[in-house]
């Protein structure tokens, strides 16, 4: 297989890195359609995420489902609740709908914390690792692929328009309940994929991995890179990914660089990245400086 | 039994409450969620704790602790909010504000270890029994002291130049400007009210429950804010309201549920609320222009 190659030629470092690359790939396109794409605030990305590990590993563990139905099962469970979650985003904006996310999160997170068969705060663990390079980097460039097809269809306009304004969208006709149910539904499956993934890499999930600062993790790469864009996000994900990393030479100082590079990368580039770089732009910039040779 | 939950309850929530109170102010005025605002409350209380520790009275140290939180919430206003008002997405500033979030509560992890400190016993633990009740004086002493801060606050956004000159910005900003509203210092300001508000509740809850952390900041400042939203975020009265309501709610839970899902029964009953009334408690129902 490919996977035992890599696994002699690669850093076993070097490759967990990129496997956490691809999985918060997966992790936060699925954020990037809800909060990127679509302007709906969602601080609760690791709850979706967390159904799906615990699906995906209790179907594994409890019923030696194999592999392949169990990251299905994780998704499709945490697609539903995304489902649920959506329908009072039709009555709640902005900061309300932050909050019934984060609240739904820690809901998700306490009930784990209490739920028998997921081993309470103890966690779960024994779950056989299937993820590897190969799976991961596959479901990426699915996922890539099937996010811009959707991204340009019809739908995907109408969810930017909603973004940009929700009452001129609706006026063009745009049916904005459907649109954010449904933007709801696709982002928590990949975030249910994505923890069903983390999972089978990790052997061992405790609640405590799917908090609150997993979802601001999440939500960091996502307007890091630049809002909507998936260029943008996948460069975001890259970045937060290996920041920390490369901070491990501060050692305990770590987390005090990211909080002040997050501040300083916002007053710097306040859109993001990648959030006011146009195509377009580049084009004639590269033109004009050829002219100028 | 349940009168006792219930002091014990609108104890935790009048410091709920002091905290929402930073968070809604600042909200009304330039709609950022202050995501270092559960830190400032952290740093209030470590502040109290030192002093406290040197040997000063235990309202020297509150005074103290709010006094250098006022200096903190300005400083973080200045350096991480201020630089990106007017060029970028409020989703911008959120990232800052989780910035500064991570930056304190890891600098306090740095200075003090990520263990709980103990305060020393300052108001002593001495209770009294009123009718079949048994109040402990420290809770009357927190209620007491949240409600005249909220007394204070609420005269002074009422009565004062400066009260009115926030109320205004809350209306309009751009408006305020053109009528001569130093916008940049009321926002210095509203920043420097909230986090002494919040220094307050941090030292009373270190006290109360003789315990401080560096991550003490993250829980109760989800908590704060729901508050907010639960009262009406934007809303002076509704913090007010949605903190006590809050934390009767969860003391309730807690004895007459299972303490076991604590968290849970908070989050649960702030969507409930918000999905019936979607403007929270108090809270104005706006109708959108076009």
């Amino acid at each position: 297989m490919f996977d035992a190659f890599l696994n002699q030629t690669i850093d076993a470092y070097y490759l967990r890195i990129l496997i956490f690359i691809g999985i918060n790939i997966i992790l936060a396109l699925g954020l990037n359609l809800i909060t990127g794409v679509t302007g709906q605030l969602s601080m609760g990305h690791a709850g979706f995420m967390s159904l799906g590990a615990y699906t995906s590993a209790i179907l594994s563990v409890q019923l030696e489902v194999p592999f392949a139905l169990a990251l299905l099962g994780g998704a499709l469970v945490a697609a539903f609740f995304g489902f649920l979650i959506g329908i009072p985003t039709l009555r709640l904006e902005g900061d309300y709908l932050a909050m019934v996310t984060i609240g739904f999160a820690e809901i998700v997170r306490v009930f784990f914390l209490n739920f028998g068969p997921g081993g309470k705060a103890v966690g779960l663990s024994g779950i056989p690792q299937n993820t590897g390079f190969t799976v991961v980097w596959l479901l990426v460039l699915v996922v890539i692929v099937l996010n811009r097809q959707l991204l340009a269809s019809r739908v995907g306009r109408s969810l930017y328009a909603i973004r940009e304004n929700e009452i001129a969208a609706e006026a063009c006709g745009v049916d904005t309940t459907r649109m954010k149910v449904l933007a709801f539904s696709v982002g928590s499956l990949l975030g249910g994929l994505g923890g069903g993934l983390y999972a089978h890499y990790m052997y061992y999930i405790n609640p405590q991995d799917f908090g609150f600062m997993k979802s601001i993790e999440l939500l960091n790469m996502v307007v890091l890179g630049g809002m909507g864009s998936i260029p943008g996000t996948i460069i975001g994900v890259v970045i937060l990914t290996i920041l920390p990393e490369m901070l491990r030479i501060v050692d305990e100082y770590r987390l005090l660089f990211y909080g002040a590079l997050l501040v300083i990368l916002m007053i710097f580039r306040p859109n993001g990245l990648l959030g006011d770089v146009r195509v377009y732009d580049i084009k004639k910039w590269w033109t004009q400086r050829g002219d100028r040779e | 039994m349940f009168w006792e939950q219930l002091l014990n309850g609108l104890t935790l929530g009048s410091s709920y409450a002091l905290i929402a109170l930073g968070y809604t102010m600042v909200y009304g005025i330039v709609q950022l969620i202050n995501f270092a605002h559960g830190e400032v409350y952290m740093f209030g209380a470590f502040v109290g704790l030192f002093l406290v520790t040197a040997g000063f009275n235990i309202f020297v140290a509150l005074l103290g602790a709010m006094a250098f939180c006022m200096l903190l919430g300005m400083l973080i206003e200045r350096v991480a909010y201020r630089p990106l008002r007017g060029k970028s997405s409020r989703l911008s500033a959120l990232i800052s504000a989780i910035g500064v979030s991570i930056f304190l509560s890891t600098l306090m992890v740095l200075y003090r270890g990520p263990n709980t400190t103990r305060y020393p016993e300052v108001l002593g633990g001495s209770t009294f029994q009123l009718g079949s009740l048994q109040v402990s004086t420290l809770q009357i002493i927190i209620l007491l002291i949240a409600a005249l801060l909220m007394v204070v606050l609420e005269l002074a956004i009422k009565k004062t130049r400066v009260g009115k000159a926030m109320r205004a910005c809350s209306q309009d900003l751009e408006a305020s400007k053109l009528m001569g509203v130093n916008v940049n210092r009321i926002i210095s300001l509203t920043f420097a009210v909230g986090s002494a508000l919040a220094a307050a509740g941090g030292v009373m809850v270190g006290i109360y429950y003789n315990a401080v952390w560096p991550y003490m900041g993250t829980m109760a400042g989800l908590k704060a804010f729901a508050a907010a939203v639960l009262g009406g975020i934007g809303s002076v009265p509704g913090a007010m309201i949605g903190g006590l309501t809050l934390g009767v709610l969860e003391i309730m839970g807690i004895a007459y549920l299972s303490s076991s899902y604590k968290d849970a029964i908070a989050f649960a009953i702030l969507i409930l609320v918000l999905i019936i009334r979607p403007q929270g408690l108090v809270g104005q129902k706006l109708s959108k222009k076009v």
